[in-house]
């Protein structure tokens, strides 16, 4: 996935997470996570960040996001939404 | 072909829930409603249509919904958006799609078509999803029967009152102004054996016009209604508890027709009054709801 | 008059020897007399004096003005002016608006603190190391036992009170016209009265004698300083507390009232305490609904006390109110207007060392941050290991009462309320009975014949592991909390044996 302008998803209320998207050239994937939950979901949070932006073909991106208590669900849901209007296009293979 | 769906099940409550909000998507399951429906359309901000789709794509794939019949709200298909609604979630497993602003029969089928493509695609059997049309014109309530019998994927038609009053140029007051829309979809929907659905009442602090509309669309005999908080599933199975007499009145029913059986015999008659096939199916319906009441949630 | 020598088996009689006059009698009106012969001292800074308090000794407070409290930091503030030091500072519980105190800890003003609770900029600092002695903390019936047998002694207590005569009659409403503020019942500082050494009574309300009725009588009080001010009104007392409308507490609500109802113990005169938590109090709305539908009564209402509670007491529904502490204003004002609504103070309230009001409960309702898989409950730390709250009556109620129903969402955010082991054991499995969350409730393998009931009253019983599993699949595993080896808290059960203790959380980057 070609990323093309910083975008964000989500919203700063209880049990959503915003993330937003930074396209990069090279350096890979950098994160910087704040959570209400840091230290028993920190990792795992960082981790689905991970795995959904490896899934899309996202491999140069600054990603910030402020966690509320997310769910894995919505992690991915949201780390794709902000990919995808990153790289200005729409999911063509829902599966 | 299993299908995801099934036509003739227990919808007294079929909650709204707005498609971009993971906390109330998260709680949607605890409440006892019969349906949920993760809304797509209204609920959710024209800039965020993307963001939402995602968001029940994600839960509908993650979240265990138990045996609660899960239903979506999509984007009528004019918009634009209704097809990208469908292509999002058929493979994210939907039970019932549901069709808003249904004007006539061509509606529905044009959504089944895209819904039929999609499933192909995904390697789905054609087939299995279900879908409900959602009528809020005075068109759509005119058209009803055709489009009750406009697809085998119809598990039931609803009201949705709040454009259609606007489009009869009145507002929402006592009840009378939907008295001919309610007694239209009711006839449509069984005359094509399908539910009859009634629609929101959104002053979700007034209990007592809640419990009074409940009480007025049950007595006409709607399957259910939609409800906006989980605050209003209680009072509304509560009206659809059979009474302790009617329900012994069913139990000896069946009791009657289980021992004309036993007899080998056709014809079963209690108290000297034979027992007609609709005073059984009554009966039947009357058991299932009280069970249905009494049932521990099981998963 | 015989001689002593004269009166048979003289030895015998407790006596103090032969008449021998009185003293001038009094000729002043009372008028005069209150004016002049009071305990009414012109400053705190005299007060303190004259309690001859010094350095090690131990100070103590009650928590009735709650958030709105200015007399702990008016206290300590003055203390440190004088230059006291290593003090110990027995609160029945502490808040937010204490958090001036950190500041007089690290001065050295404050060495020790015994509390039911903590909260705040306070509890967040004492949980990353403020103090070298860990906070000891009591429940309230716990802190009323060791008050009464020495353990904790206290030198001198200084008690706020929203009225108090000349004499030292103090209590937390006046019944004459007037608009001072109030905090309703008084029944912590009761016991510290009773008890210190010394007591200074700090007032912006100073009535005419006698202040009947009282909280607190003046034979237990030494001193009376009045103040500008005690206490923000608006911190003390919230108007009332309102039933919650969260669908998930109300949810809860409803399915404990039905536990209660299938349990056995909802019947005409049962009695009953609960909370002022969101699902603790919406469950008096729901057995309020039953009460009327079956047409029976609660005989009475303990602990603290909120307006739902006193509402019901006004409608006829619950005979009486025990209440040790007002948890609102209507609260406050019905303890004023309604004779059965009668003030208790701590001791007898959950003392496990004397009679105790808890013992009489049928069932509790009570809140909790944690529920761990052997039942035992955390309502002091909060799930990163802060401690953010209060003990409470919680061991006390649960004990006593015949059926413990602990409420609590299945997970709050992402955090699961179900684990494997609590972060701190406030009140152990043993005396719970029955958790209630929104998604299932679970009957403690004590109590069997609980489970059977509930089952055959429809209600669907998961094992607590059940409970815990559903929760994790939902939010996944939680890594665990970090904490260094050494201890800031000791938690004690309602007995005063140490039953858990608190460590300071780590902070260091994870590995």
């Amino acid at each position: 996935m070609k990323l093309l302008k910083t975008a964000m998803a989500g919203t700063m209320e209880s049990g959503d997470i915003m993330v937003t998207i930074v396209p990069l050239e090279n350096g890979g994937i950098t994160l910087d996570l704040t959570s209400s939950v840091m230290q028993q979901y920190g990792r795992r949070i960082g981790e689905v960040i991970r795995e959904t932006l490896g899934e899309l073909g996202v491999t140069n991106a600054a990603v910030s996001a402020v966690d509320k208590g997310a769910l894995d669900c919505t992690v991915r849901a949201r780390v794709s939404a902000a990919a995808f209007r990153c790289a200005q296009a729409e999911n063509d293979h829902w599966g | 072909m299993e299908k995801r769906y099934v036509k003739d099940r227990l919808r007294r409550s079929m909650m709204f829930v707005p498609g971009n909000n993971p906390g109330m998507i998260t709680d949607a399951r605890i409440y006892g409603a019969d349906c949920i429906m993760f809304d797509l359309e209204d609920s959710v901000a024209y800039t965020e249509k993307d963001a939402a789709r995602f968001l029940v794509h994600n839960a509908l794939k993650t979240l265990d919904f138990g045996k609660k019949e899960i239903v979506v709200r999509i984007n009528d298909l004019t918009s634009g958006l209704g097809v990208r609604d469908l292509e999002a979630i058929i493979p994210a497993g939907v039970h019932v799609v549901r069709l808003p602003k249904t004007d006539n029969a061509q509606d529905v089928i044009d959504c089944e078509k895209e819904i039929a493509r999609i499933e192909e695609k995904h390697g789905i059997p054609v087939g299995v999803t279900g879908m409900m049309a959602a009528i809020e014109s005075a068109n759509g309530v005119l058209n009803a029967r055709e489009i009750a019998h406009a697809s085998d994927r119809l598990i039931g038609i609803a009201l949705g009152a709040e454009d259609y009053v606007t489009d009869l140029k009145t507002t929402r007051s006592d009840g009378i102004e939907l008295l001919f829309a309610r007694s239209m979809i009711l006839n449509a929907a069984r005359s094509a054996g399908i539910a009859a659905l009634d629609t929101v009442y959104s002053d979700v602090n007034n209990e007592e016009g809640f419990i009074e509309e409940a009480t007025l669309i049950h007595k006409l005999g709607f399957d259910g209604k939609s409800v906006i908080n989980p605050r209003q599933i209680g009072p509304l199975h509560h009206i659809f508890i059979p009474s302790e007499k009617d329900l012994k009145k069913a139990y000896a029913i069946m009791d009657a027709i289980a021992e004309a059986n036993a007899r080998g015999s056709g014809v079963a008659s209690l108290n000297g009054k034979m027992i007609d096939k609709p005073v059984v199916i009554r009966a039947q319906r009357l058991i299932a709801l009280a069970e249905a009441d009494n049932a521990v949630e099981e998963e | 008059m015989d001689e002593l020598k004269n009166i048979p088996h003289i030895d015998e009689i407790a006596h103090r020897g032969i008449f021998a006059g009185v003293p001038p009698k009094h000729t002043a009106t009372f008028q005069e007399r209150t004016a002049r012969q009071n305990k009414v001292l012109p400053s705190l800074e005299a007060a303190i004096r004259a309690t001859g308090l010094k350095d090690g000794m131990t100070i103590s407070f009650h928590h009735h003005f709650r958030g709105g409290d200015h007399v702990v930091n008016q206290v300590v503030d003055t203390l440190a002016r004088m230059g006291y030091k290593n003090l110990t500072l027995a609160a029945s519980s502490l808040a937010a608006v204490h958090a001036p105190l950190i500041d007089h800890i690290k001065s050295g003003v404050i060495t020790h603190i015994e509390t039911s609770g903590l909260r705040g900029d306070l509890a967040e600092e004492i949980s990353r190391g403020l103090m070298d002695c860990p906070v000891v903390f009591r429940s309230h019936g716990g802190r009323a036992a060791a008050i009464r047998s020495g353990e904790l002694h206290i030198d001198v207590a200084f008690l706020g009170a929203p009225s108090c005569d000349p004499y030292g009659n103090a209590n937390g409403y006046s019944r004459d016209e007037d608009d001072a503020i109030a905090c309703g019942s008084m029944g912590y500082a009761r016991t510290d009265a009773k008890y210190a050494d010394k007591v200074v009574i700090l007032t912006n309300h100073l009535v005419r004698y006698p202040n009947a009725p009282w909280a607190i009588p003046e034979y237990d009080v030494d001193y009376i300083v009045v103040m500008e001010d005690i206490g923000d009104p608006k911190g003390i007392m919230s108007g009332a507390t309102r039933y919650t409308k969260n669908p998930k507490e109300l949810l809860i609500a409803q399915t404990a009232a039905r536990v209660i109802d299938a349990a056995g113990y909802f019947y005409d005169g049962f009695s009953m305490q609960m909370g002022s938590g969101g699902a603790s109090l919406a469950t008096a709305r729901f057995l309020r609904q039953m009460m009327l539908d079956k047409g029976i009564r609660c005989r009475f209402a303990l602990g603290g006390i909120t307006g739902q509670i006193a509402a019901m007491h006004e409608e006829g529904l619950i005979d009486r109110i025990l209440d040790v502490q007002s948890f609102d204003l209507d609260a406050a004002l019905s303890l004023r207007k309604n004779r059965f609504h009668h003030q208790i103070g701590a001791t007898y309230y959950a003392s496990f060392l004397s009679a105790a009001a808890v013992d009489q409960l049928d069932f509790v309702i009570l809140s909790a941050l944690e529920i761990d898989t052997n039942f035992n409950v955390n309502v002091l730390t909060g799930s990163d290991g802060v401690i953010r709250g209060a003990i409470g009556g919680h061991p006390d109620t649960a004990a006593g009462a015949s059926l413990s129903v602990v409420v609590a969402p299945l997970t709050r955010g992402r955090i699961p309320t179900i684990i494997d082991r609590v972060n701190t054991i406030v009140t152990p499995g043993d005396v719970v009975d029955v958790v209630v969350t929104d998604q299932g409730v679970a009957v403690n393998p004590r109590r069997p014949e609980i489970a059977e009931k509930l089952r055959q009253a429809g209600i669907r019983v998961y094992t607590i592991q059940a409970l815990k599993d559903k929760a994790e699949a939902l939010v996944g595993k939680p890594d665990p909390i970090r904490y260094t080896d050494r201890v800031v808290g000791v938690v004690l059960y309602r007995d005063n044996t140490i039953i858990d203790t608190i460590r300071q959380i780590d902070e260091s980057p994870a590995e």
